[in-house]
C-alpha cells in the first residue's frame, strides 16, 4: 500500500471494535487442545510426565468449555471472525447453545477418558501418542461443534479423523489393523462425499458461511429443486456414514471393539455424535426446505437403524461389539428426532429430544465401554460365555452397571428416559407412529440385551461350565489396574451425570430446548454472524 | 471448457466407484485416490475456468473488469489436496501393514475383527 493515494475505509470490510475478552473463549477449546497436543507430542518420550500434562490440559478444556457455555447462556449466540474481516468473508467461529452444550459434555467425557487412560494405556501406548492424539481429537470435535463455516467443518472433521486413525491403531495388533482398514476407507469416502456437497454449495451460493447460506436458501424461490436436492442427499449420505446409520453403519461394529478400551469409549461417545450434530446443523439450520422432502427417507433410515442396532446387540457374545450396536441404535433415536423436525410445530421438541439424547448417549456409551474394560479386568474376558460371578467381586460395580444398562435402554429414572419421552411424544404428535414405535421396541430389545449381560456377567455364580458359586480369581496385572481411583473416578463421574440427568432433567431439557430453538429459528444465529442486517 | 471438464469429472467418478467396488484393497485405495482427485476437479471447475486473466480489481472499481476465475475454490482445492494426500499416504501404509499381518488383500477374507464362525450368545435367562 506504500505510495498509494487511495484512501481506504477499513470499517467497510473489517470489524474495527476490539473483541470483548470473553469472546476469546470461543476459540479456547480448539486452541488449548491444539497447543496441548503439540506439547504432549514434545513430551512423548517422558511417559511419566506426559499423562499429567495431558490431564491438566483436559481439565483446562473442561473449564474453558464450561465458561463458554455459561457465557453463551448469558449473552446469547456469540461469534468471532478470524482476521476481523466482516462475515461472510471472514471465517466465523460461532458458539450457540447447541454447539456449546455439546462442546462442554464432550470435554467432560474426554477428561474422564484421559483419567481412565492413565491406568489402561501402557507406556508404549503413551510413547506412541495416546495423549497427543486424544487432545487433537478434541481439537477436531470442539472445532466441529463451534465453527460457522462449512468448509471449516470439513477441515475439523479431517482433524478428528486423522487423530482417530492414530488412536485406533495404537498398539498395532492384527485385529486393530483389520478394523482400522474398514474404518479408514469408509470414513474417508464419507468425508469425500461431504466435500463434494460443500463444493457444490459453494458453486450455487458463492459462500461457505453457514448463516449466509441459510439466508440465501431462504431467499430462493424454489429451494426444494435442482442442485440443492443433490446437495441435501449428499450431505445426508455423508453424515449418515459418519454417524453410522443404516445402511452405511458397517464400519462401526467392525472397528470399535478393536482398540484399547478407553479409545473405544471415546470413539463411542464422541465421533458418531459429531455426524449427528452436523446433520442437525445442515438440515435444520441451512436446508430446512430440503428436510421437508427428506423427512420420510430420514425417518425410514432411523427406523431401520434403531432395529439394526437393537437386533445386532442381541446377537453378540462380545460385550464391546454389543455396545457398538447400541451406539448405532442410539443414532437411530437421534435421526428420528431429525425426521420429525420437518413438522414445524414439533420441530423444537423433536430437535431438543435429539440433542438431549446425544448428550445422554455421549455420557452413557463412554461409561458403558469403561465398564466393559473393568469387566474384562475383573473377569479376564469380554466374552459373555466366559464371564460370571462379578457381583460377588464388587456389588457396587454391579449396581453401577445396572444403572448404565437402565439408562441406555431408556428406563426411568435415568438419563435415557427423558429424551426418549420427548422423541416419542414428538413422533406421535407428527403422526409418525412407526417411528415412535421403533424407538420403544428398540428400547425393549436393548433392555433384553443389557439384561442378559448383567445376568451372565454379574448375577450367575461363575463362567460357563463352572458350578454356581465358584468365583474367578482376578489376575495380578488387572488387580494393579483396578486399584487406585484412576479407573473408578471417571466411571463414577459419568454415572453421577447419568443419575443427575435422570432425576433432575429440567436443566438439560431447558438447555437442549434452547439449543433446538436456536437452530429451528436461526435468526439469533444469523444476526450474530452477519450483524443486524442479516 | 467447463462442459468438457465436467464430462471428464464424471468419468473420473465412475472409474473411482468402479475401483472401489473391487474386493481387493489395492484397487479400493486407487479408487479412493481417483475419487479425491475428481472431487478436487469438481471444486476447481466450480470457480469458473478462464485462462490468463488474473483475478485483480483495478483501484477505481469494486468488481473485476472481465469475468475471471474465482480464486477461492482454488484455495479450497489446495487444502483438500493436502488433506487427501496425507490420508492416502496413511491408508497406503495401513493397507500394507494389514497385508503383512493378515496375509491377504481381499477384503472378504479380512475376518480377524469379525470372525466368521463367531459364538452365539448364551441363550435363556
Amino acid at each position: 500500500m506504500a505510495g498509494s493515494s487511495v484512501s481506504v475505509d477499513y470499517a467497510d470490510a473489517m470489524i474495527m471494535t476490539p473483541i470483548p475478552a470473553g469472546d476469546w473463549l470461543i476459540v479456547a477449546p480448539s486452541l488449548i487442545t491444539m497447543v496441548g497436543g503439540a506439547l504432549c507430542l514434545m513430551l512423548r518420550k517422558n511417559t511419566d510426565l506426559q499423562p499429567k500434562v495431558g490431564m491438566v490440559l483436559l481439565g483446562a478444556l473442561v473449564v474453558a468449555s464450561l465458561a463458554l457455555l455459561i457465557r453463551v447462556l448469558d449473552h446469547g449466540v456469540i461469534t468471532m471472525v478470524m482476521g476481523n474481516w466482516l462475515p461472510p468473508f471472514g471465517i466465523a467461529v460461532t458458539a450457540d447453545a447447541l454447539g456449546a452444550t455439546l462442546t462442554f459434555i464432550g470435554s467432560v467425557v474426554a477428561f474422564c477418558a484421559g483419567l481412565f487412560g492413565m491406568k489402561t494405556v501402557d507406556s508404549s501406548g503413551r510413547r506412541y501418542g495416546f495423549y497427543p492424539f486424544l487432545l487433537l481429537l478434541m481439537t477436531g470435535v470442539c472445532g466441529s461443534f463451534l465453527t460457522a463455516d462449512i468448509f471449516n467443518l470439513y477441515v475439523w472433521f479431517e482433524v478428528l479423523l486423522i487423530s482417530s486413525y492414530g488412536l485406533l491403531i495404537l498398539g498395532n495388533d492384527r485385529i486393530q489393523l483389520d478394523g482400522a482398514v474398514k474404518y479408514g476407507v469408509l470414513n474417508l469416502v464419507g468425508t469425500n462425499l461431504f466435500l463434494i456437497a460443500t463444493g457444490l454449495i459453494y458453486g450455487i451460493f458463492g459462500t461457505l458461511n453457514m448463516a449466509d447460506i441459510a439466508v440465501k436458501v431462504d431467499a430462493m424461490e424454489n429451494p426444494a429443486s435442482g442442485t440443492l436436492a443433490t446437495v441435501a442427499a449428499l450431505y445426508f449420505l455423508a453424515f449418515a456414514m459418519k454417524a453410522a446409520a443404516f445402511p452405511v453403519n458397517f464400519w462401526l461394529p467392525a472397528s470399535y471393539h478393536t482398540p484399547n478400551i478407553v479409545v473405544s469409549a471415546v470413539f463411542a461417545g464422541l465421533l458418531t455424535k459429531v455426524g449427528v450434530y452436523a446433520l442437525i446443523r445442515i438440515f435444520v439450520l441451512i436446508l430446512p426446505a430440503s428436510l421437508g422432502y427428506m423427512a420420510d427417507v430420514i425417518g425410514l433410515v432411523a427406523i431401520v437403524t434403531l432395529m439394526t442396532g437393537a437386533l445386532g446387540a442381541l446377537a453378540q457374545t462380545e460385550i464391546r461389539r454389543l455396545l457398538g450396536y447400541l451406539v448405532i441404535a442410539g443414532i437411530g433415536s437421534m435421526l428420528a428426532g431429525l425426521a420429525v423436525a420437518a413438522n414445524d410445530e414439533k420441530a423444537t421438541l423433536a430437535i431438543s429430544g435429539a440433542i438431549f439424547y446425544a448428550v445422554h448417549s455421549i455420557i452413557v456409551m463412554t461409561a458403558l465401554y469403561m465398564s466393559a474394560g473393568i469387566i474384562s479386568m475383573m473377569g479376564g474376558s469380554f466374552n459373555l460365555r466366559q464371564l460370571g460371578g462379578l457381583y460377588q467381586k464388587s456389588g457396587a460395580f454391579a449396581g453401577v452397571f445396572l444403572i448404565l444398562a437402565f439408562a441406555v435402554s431408556g428406563l426411568p429414572p435415568f438419563s435415557g428416559f427423558w429424551p426418549k419421552v420427548m422423541l416419542v411424544d414428538a413422533a406421535f404428535g407428527d403422526d409418525r407412529f412407526w417411528l415412535g414405535a421403533a424407538i420403544l421396541v428398540s428400547g425393549f430389545l436393548t433392555t433384553l440385551a443389557m439384561g442378559r449381560v448383567w445376568i451372565y456377567a454379574f448375577w450367575r455364580g461363575g463362567p460357563e461350565g463352572t458350578p454356581d458359586g465358584q468365583s474367578v480369581e482376578v489376575t495380578g496385572s488387572s488387580q494393579a489396574q483396578l486399584s487406585g481411583g484412576a479407573v473408578w473416578l471417571p466411571l463414577g463421574i459419568l454415572t453421577a451425570l447419568v443419575v443427575y440427568f435422570g432425576l433432575q432433567p429440567e436443566w438439560m431439557i431447558e438447555l437442549s430446548t434452547q439449543g433446538a430453538s436456536g437452530v429451528v429459528d436461526p435468526l439469533g444465529y444469523i444476526r450474530s454472524v452477519l450483524g443486524e442486517q442479516g | 471448457m467447463e462442459t468438457g471438464v465436467a464430462i471428464l469429472i464424471g468419468l473420473f467418478f465412475s472409474v473411482a466407484v468402479y475401483l472401489m467396488l473391487s474386493k481387493h484393497l489395492v484397487r479400493i485405495l486407487l479408487g479412493i485416490a481417483i475419487l479425491g482427485n475428481s472431487v478436487n476437479m469438481l471444486i476447481f471447475t466450480n470457480g469458473r475456468l478462464t485462462r490468463e486473466i488474473p483475478p485483480l480489481i483495478p483501484p477505481h472499481l469494486y468488481t473485476p473488469e472481465t469475468l475471471t476465475a474465482n480464486p477461492l475454490p482454488q484455495a479450497l482445492v489446495l487444502t483438500a489436496i493436502v488433506i487427501s494426500f496425507s490420508f492416502f499416504a496413511f491408508l497406503l501404509v495401513l493397507a500394507f501393514r494389514a497385508y503383512q499381518e493378515l496375509e491377504t488383500d481381499e477384503v472378504n477374507k479380512m475376518r480377524v475383527a469379525e470372525p466368521e464362525n463367531d459364538q452365539t450368545p448364551p441363550q435363556g435367562y
